[in-house]
C-alpha cells in the first residue's frame, strides 16, 4: 500500500487530499507513480504532476524525480513553501 | 552538540505571548549570553491587496521535523544554548502573530546569525503554505525568488 497525500494548491487543483494505492512494482520511483497518477486521473493530474515547481516528499523529506519508492511510503505532492 | 542543547519546533493554531516564549528559552538555556528573537506578523495588505483573512496550511509531521532540522544544522553552525520556533496554523487575522524563532548563546553574533538563518530556511524548506482572504477573493501567496536566495547566502 502507498499513502499519497497532496497539499494547498495541489490539492485545490485536483481535488484530493489524500489516496492509497495498491503497491505495484510501477509505482517504486517517483517519476512511476506521477506517471500512473496521470494515465488514471487525466489530463489535470498531467499538467498538474508535471509542473515544473512541484515539490515531491517521500516519508516526509524532498525528494527528486530518481527517488526510490517503496511499499507502505507517504509520497506527497504540494507547491513551493510559503510559510513564515 | 546539538544533541544536548533544547531545540523545540511547535505548530498551533493558538496566539502566542511572546515574552512567555521568551522566558521558557532563557530558563531551558541556564539564563545566561545572549537571546536573538524575530516574530513575524500577519500583513494587512500584500501586493496592494488587502488581506481580510491568512490561512495557513502545513503538512502535519512534516513540518515539525523539517524545522528540528533546521534547528539542528542552525546549532551545528553557530555554538547555541538552545533554539525554538513557534509557528501558528488556520484561520489569522492582519496584526496577528504568526512565527516566532528565538535562539540563545553566549555571544550576540551566533544567536543573531543562527536567527537569521532560521527564518531564511524556515521560509524555503518548512511546510507551510499561506492563503489569503480578502474583497477580492482567495489567492494562494506565491513562494518569491527572494526567500530563495536569502536562504541560498548561508
Amino acid at each position: 500500500m502507498l499513502n499519497v497525500v497532496f497539499f494547498a494548491r495541489v490539492k485545490e487543483q485536483l481535488g484530493c487530499a489524500k489516496m492509497s494505492l495498491d503497491w505495484d512494482d510501477s509505482l517504486s520511483t517517483l517519476a512511476g507513480l506521477k506517471s500512473y497518477l496521470g494515465s488514471v486521473n487525466g489530463e489535470t493530474w498531467v499538467d498538474v504532476l508535471s509542473e515544473d515547481n512541484l515539490v515531491c516528499a517521500v516519508n516526509q523529506t524532498v525528494a527528486d524525480q530518481h527517488q526510490e519508492i517503496r511499499d507502505g511510503d507517504e509520497v506527497a505532492f504540494f507547491p513551493p513553501v510559503t510559510g513564515g | 552538540m546539538s544533541g544536548s542543547i533544547p531545540l523545540s519546533a511547535i505548530v498551533q493554531n493558538e496566539r502566542f505571548d511572546v515574552a512567555e516564549l521568551q522566558q521558557r528559552l532563557l530558563g531551558d538555556t541556564h539564563e545566561e549570553g545572549a537571546i536573538a528573537t524575530f516574530t513575524g506578523y500577519v500583513r494587512k495588505s500584500n501586493d496592494s491587496r488587502i488581506v481580510n483573512t491568512l490561512e495557513l496550511e502545513h503538512y502535519p509531521g512534516m513540518t515539525e521535523k523539517s524545522i528540528l532540522e533546521i534547528l539542528t544544522e542552525a546549532a551545528d553552525r553557530w555554538p547555541l544554548l538552545g533554539a525554538s520556533v513557534v509557528h501558528r496554523v488556520g484561520l489569522l487575522q492582519p496584526g496577528d502573530p504568526i512565527v516566532w524563532v528565538g535562539t540563545a548563546s553566549s555571544h550576540r553574533e551566533a544567536a543573531f546569525s543562527a536567527c537569521e538563518f532560521v527564518m531564511d530556511y524556515l521560509k524555503t524548506r518548512a511546510p507551510f503554505w499561506k492563503r489569503e482572504l480578502g474583497p477580492e477573493g482567495a489567492r494562494w501567496v506565491d513562494a518569491r525568488s527572494s526567500d530563495e536566495s536569502r536562504a541560498r547566502r548561508w
